[in-house]
């Protein structure tokens, strides 16, 4: 009797540690596919950056310096490896394309070219996918981050070689707003 | 942890939902057919030998039998006979930039939503509107008309869509498709049983109505049955289409919430149905059966607008100004949000 209390106990123990287990990986792959989400919208995103800046290159040469750094955020942001710094250098290259885009808005000879237009709708709806994907990471990483710490979850997550994910930290609010560009006092000042 | 339970809530209740539909549609069809069976048995028993004696209920029968088969049909091809009888086209390679827009919108959205794209349809009608339909996020469509497109800014269209969405996910798009199928198939019958029975009478001796009932010999409930029968069939298309309004106008406030989350911006929402509420003329290419899917009620008159009673029992949609009151009221909560974020120390 008392032998198959102990087994019936053993097995609980170990059908919940099975449990617990797989949902520990499918959370981990869960955030794993997140991250891929992301990683697929930033790599468009690269992409479409040069092909931008070679059509608005010609109209916009005295903006040289607006360009330049918009390029050299873009390869600072290829070149970034973990979710901190890709993070950094990603919202340093929304900012730098968002004082692009505000200059364009004072050639409209350039925002008539439909070739900018439909850059510029690309670029933003990559940039969204990026802010949607990113949210939807950020959560799956939090339910695994907490699921592996809790108990008694944390018990397996040693031999489901968990550990904590890193979350895409946004550095301030002013990211999601649009950067504002006092158009009149360049104008004034070419 | 806790939207994600309320998710699994909403889609358990649109769930059961869809099976109580079926099983009342089920049982209403049985009523007609069997009732109908019944009165008839009851006016032919007294007939004299060699008149017709109605024994078999043979209209029961086939009448359950199509119901089911409606049934399954709604379930198989409800969504697509919704988008055909719009007229929807569907959007596969954007050609104008317009349509490379709500491309590119219907993609950030689904990954928002985390579902997988549905597919996107396109309405030739001038006039702004929105629905989805489908079984469930696999078989999801959205259709914009080509008015919608033209109105709405891009973050207003992204809005829209994450409406849209919102009731894919919810599973509302299923019991809504449902209804369309249903009420389609009742309006159907009601016109095809009163034309028969108009038709037997005026010549004189139809099949359905006994010559016992004709001579006022016939069996009295024989005769109440037979007008409990003919009244159902005559006031199912209302009601039907009065539950479908009832059922579809609760969906509304939840979606426009839930949209407003995936989009993180109440206000655009509340300002496209500001603008749709403006474009009062009728969305002429979505008919009667299934305007409960739709945005914004697209029939003429836009009984969305009005507010009191009357307009609560029989519209399709709350208010549209009650809508942009709560959207608006979502909007201050969040800023009121982000600014004691902004104000308080980490």
């Amino acid at each position: 009797m008392g032998t198959i209390v102990l087994l019936a106990v053993i097995a609980g123990i170990v059908l919940w540690m099975v449990g617990a287990y797989n949902g520990l990986i499918s959370l981990k792959n869960q955030v794993v596919n997140g991250w891929k989400q992301i990683d697929v919208q930033l790599k468009r995103r690269h992409d479409l950056i040069p092909n931008l800046v070679n059509t608005v290159k010609g109209a916009m040469d005295f903006e040289r310096s607006t360009l330049d750094a918009v390029i050299s955020a873009r390869n600072r942001a290829i070149g970034a490896s973990g979710v901190q710094q890709t993070a950094k250098a990603e919202g340093e290259l929304t900012q730098a394309l968002g004082r692009l885009f505000a200059l364009t808005e004072a050639y409209p000879d350039l925002k008539a070219t439909n070739n900018v237009a439909q850059l510029q709708e690309e670029l933003t709806s990559t940039e969204n996918k990026i802010g949607f994907a990113r949210q939807l990471y950020n959560d799956v990483a939090t339910q695994y981050n907490t699921k592996q710490m809790q108990f008694p979850t944390n018990l397996v997550a040693g031999l489901a070689k968990a550990s904590p994910a890193e979350l895409w930290e946004i550095e301030d609010a002013g990211e999601r707003a649009v950067p504002v560009v006092d158009l009149s006092a360049t104008k004034r000042g070419a | 942890m806790s939207d994600d339970a309320n998710l699994f809530a909403q889609q358990q209740s649109n769930r059961r939902r869809s099976t109580w539909l079926t099983l009342g549609f089920l049982l209403f069809f049985a009523w007609v057919g069997f009732g109908g069976d019944f009165a008839f048995w009851l006016l032919t028993a007294d007939a004299g030998p060699g008149s017709y004696h109605h024994v078999v209920p043979f209209i029961g029968i086939s009448s359950v039998l199509s119901a089911a088969f409606i049934c399954w049909y709604s379930w198989r091809h409800g969504a697509e006979r919704v988008l055909w009888s719009t007229g929807a086209w569907e959007l596969i390679e954007a050609a104008t930039p317009e349509q490379k827009q709500l491309m590119n919108v219907v993609e950030e959205m689904a990954i928002a939503s985390g579902l997988p794209r549905p597919r996107v349809w396109v309405i030739p009608d001038p006039d702004p509107n929105a629905f989805a339909t489908g079984r469930d996020a696999a078989t999801a469509s959205v259709a914009v008309t080509e008015g919608l497109l033209a109105a709405l800014s891009r973050d207003e269209l992204q809005a829209v869509i994450a409406h849209e969405m919102a009731h894919v996910r919810n599973l509302d798009i299923r019991l809504m498709t449902l209804l369309a199928g249903m009420i389609g198939a009742i309006a159907l019958l009601s016109d095809g049983m009163g034309r028969m029975l108009g038709r037997g009478s005026r010549v004189g001796r139809g099949w359905n109505v006994p010559r016992g009932a004709k001579d006022g010999k016939g069996n009295p409930l024989g005769l109440v049955i037979l007008a409990l029968w003919l009244l159902t069939l005559a006031v199912a298309p209302v009601v039907s289409r009065i539950l479908a309004m009832a059922v579809s106008r609760k969906r509304e406030y939840l979606a426009d919430a839930t949209g407003a989350q995936l989009t993180r911006n109440p206000m655009a929402l509340a300002s496209a149905l500001e603008k749709l509420e403006g474009a009062t003329a009728a969305t002429l290419s979505i008919t009667q059966g299934s305007a409960h899917l739709c945005i914004v009620d697209p029939s003429p008159g836009l009984m969305s607008s009005r507010e009191g009673f009357l307009a609560d029992f029989v519209a399709s949609h709350p208010p549209i100004r009650q809508r942009i009151v709560r959207l608006r009221g979502m909007s201050y909560q969040q800023a009121k949000r982000e600014s004691a974020g902004a104000l308080s120390p980490p």
